[in-house]
């Protein structure tokens, strides 16, 4: 409401430098020399203030012009008395400057002014997230920062945000939603998350302990080319929007392209194919990004990558039946998590490893990270298990986000009590 | 000698999905539909020269109504050999499900009633959103997709409805509602969205069935 007030103010504040209330646009014709000439020293008489449009040019040829109010009585009476014909283009010059003020509104839909007036239970378009986190940042600096750490295949930038409470490299938690752009319930709930830090980072003291040893770093468009994409072409899109080879198919599946069992069985080397593994690993700046990323900060000690649908939290391998070595340490810690995060609604989660639990999947980012000694990886599948699917509807985006959020905050408390 | 299955493994998943698609078929329509909630023993039976059999204990839920459950048996037998045959079910409810002839009959007489053929598209829309007039039209769709995916499902596929992309009433002269329904199948294993055209017949006493189904091209 306070907006509106606000936006109306601004709005007159705009008007009431011009206003055209009551203007008229004339359209003349001069049909000869004598009109013409006419028409063109009304261009002189400046106290009529006319504004032509279109000025005179020819015989045969349309004069358009702004007429304002006090000088249209006067200007019609010359014209007719002159026999000079012309038409009423436009009635109201102001109500068509009303009407496109008030498309510009609806079209630019409602730009958040902070982070409290973001809705965060609709899904947002690119733009909006991006705004969302420089909002974020801004109001929260000695929290939250924004890092670069690529661009993708159609240059969009890659955005990290880092949660830190000061401190140097110090060990860190890494969340990532959105990698596999149709599913469109982990950017949200990501967006959600980056808030839910902010909201708690002080006054919950879970949170705060994990904050007081550990960084948390939160990629929530992993995937921007894909997301984008979804938003305009295709809302059923998975992967990158790469084109290799030659190959009329385009994009890579941006979980099939790490650097851990690479090629093997469980992707497939078809660029048609939804789970396309690329012509090699980190063939993908989406993916690269995050590897440079990783390796040069050398301190991360959580890799949570986030997904949807199915209910499923899932620790490596995929791409191999061979046992994690930290495989009972990894299973009992998702146990926690899963019973967790079903205490708030019912949510009914299975858990295990990803080549037993859901299929055999080759280069695959948490088989990576776990193989770079990031011993605690793990990989959600959220709501739903099918009914919606990657369609989750708008009004389970926030339940989705709680619930999880109690899983992931059993992993990182259990992160920052097991430094290795 | 039957194997225990863990529950929360994917063999048994597959084959309690595959089940509960089947029996929403042959139980549901556009006032009822009914989804996995839970998976509670798995068993698997290899059979020389036939196929193996799954012995499944199930907890359904109705999806108009979270809190409401119902136990359920089935078995699914997935055929050997190169040529597909779509999988053997048998499943046995507990109990009753709800009584769903009134919002059956509001649905049938409504559809019956309308002059102009119903004809609607991009159900759910990007967010989720299903008008609630369209509900039973979605859930028509849900449930009749269960043939597809039994008709299509090995051990190696997990099938679900992922969209309803057109569908459009065709006008019957018998007591039958018709739809033909262009639908978007997600198959979980390959991540593929495959669009399927399906021909689905309803009325309340009589349940649904699918006519006629035909894979369609990607693009």
């Amino acid at each position: 409401m306070k907006v509106l007030v606000l936006l109306a103010a601004l709005v007159a504040a705009v008007a009431a430098t011009e206003t055209f209330v009551g203007h008229q646009v004339l359209r003349i014709v001069p049909t000869n020399d004598e009109d013409l000439q006419k028409v063109q020293e009304l261009q002189d008489l400046e106290e009529l203030q006319l504004d032509f449009w279109l000025a005179p040019r020819g015989v045969g040829h349309p004069v358009d012009v702004r007429v304002p109010f006090p000088s249209l009585q006067p200007l019609k009476a010359h014209l007719e008395s002159n026999g000079i014909s012309y038409s009423i283009m436009i009635e109201d010059v102001q109500a068509l400057v009303d009407d496109e003020q008030m498309e510009m509104l609806r079209e630019r839909r409602w730009l958040p002014l902070s982070t409290n007036t973001f809705n965060y239970a609709t899904y947002h378009s690119l733009d909006e997230i991006y705004a969302f986190m420089d909002l974020l940042v801004a109001e929260n600096s000695h929290l939250v920062s924004k890092i670069e750490i690529g661009r993708s295949t159609e240059n969009r930038p890659i955005y990290v945000l880092k949660f830190s409470k000061g401190g140097t490299n110090r060990p860190a938690i890494w969340i990532d939603t959105g990698i596999h752009s149709r599913e469109w319930v982990t950017q949200a709930s990501g967006v959600w998350f980056a808030k839910k830090i902010v909201q708690d980072h002080e006054n919950d003291e879970g949170l705060a302990s994990v904050l007081d040893k550990m960084d948390i770093f939160l990629e929530i468009v992993t995937n921007p080319d894909g997301f984008a994409f979804t938003q305009t072409k295709n809302r059923m899109w998975r992967k990158t929007r790469s084109k290799h080879s030659n190959s009329i198919c385009v994009g890579v599946d941006p979980n099939r392209n790490w650097d851990a069992g690479f090629g093997g069985s469980g992707a497939s080397g078809n660029p048609c194919s939804e789970t396309y593994h690329g012509p090699y690993a980190n063939s993908e700046p989406e993916v690269k990004a995050i590897v440079d990323f990783v390796k040069s900060h050398g301190n991360i000690k959580a890799f949570i990558s986030i997904h949807s649908y199915s209910q499923l939290l899932l620790y490596p391998y995929g791409y191999t039946t061979t046992p994690v070595p930290d495989q009972k340490e990894l299973h009992e810690i998702s146990k926690k998590a899963v019973a967790a995060l079903s205490s708030l609604y019912g949510t009914k989660y299975k858990y295990g490893s990803i080549i037993t639990t859901i299929y055999k999947a080759s280069g695959g980012t948490i088989d990576w990270t776990y193989e770079q000694g990031i011993k605690y990886s793990f990989t959600f599948e959220l709501r739903d298990t099918g009914r919606y699917g990657f369609l989750l509807p708008a009004k389970e985006i926030v339940p989705t986000a709680q619930e999880t959020w109690l899983a992931l905050m059993v992993i990182m408390q259990y992160t920052v009590e097991h430094p290795y | 000698a039957a194997m225990e299955l863990p529950p929360s493994h994917y063999p048994a998943a597959r084959a309690a999905a595959l089940a509960t698609s089947y029996l929403c078929y042959r139980r549901g329509g556009p006032g009822r539909g009914l989804a996995l909630r839970d998976v509670r023993r798995a068993r698997r039976q290899d059979i020389d020269g036939v196929g193996h059999k799954y012995h499944l204990e199930l907890v359904l839920e109705d999806v108009l109504d979270k809190d409401s459950t119902v136990n359920c048996t089935a078995e699914v037998l997935y055929h050997l050999g190169n040529k597909h045959i779509a999988p053997d079910v048998q499943f046995t409810i507990e109990g009753e499900l709800k009584n769903t002839n009134e919002a059956d009959n509001i649905f049938y007489n409504r559809i019956k009633s309308l002059e102009k053929e119903l004809v609607a598209e991009n159900i759910p829309d990007s967010h989720g959103n299903v008008s609630p007039e369209l509900e039973p039209i979605h859930l028509l769709a849900w449930v009749a997709s269960g043939y597809v995916i039994w008709q299509n499902s090995t051990e190696n596929t997990k099938f679900q409805l992922a969209h309803v992309k057109h569908v459009k009433q065709v006008k019957r002269s018998d007591e039958y509602l018709e739809f033909d329904y262009t639908i978007l199948l997600h198959e979980m294993v390959s991540q593929e969205i495959i669009p399927w055209q399906m021909t689905v017949l309803w009325h309340p006493r009589h349940g649904v069935r699918v006519t006629q189904a035909s894979r369609q091209p990607k693009h």
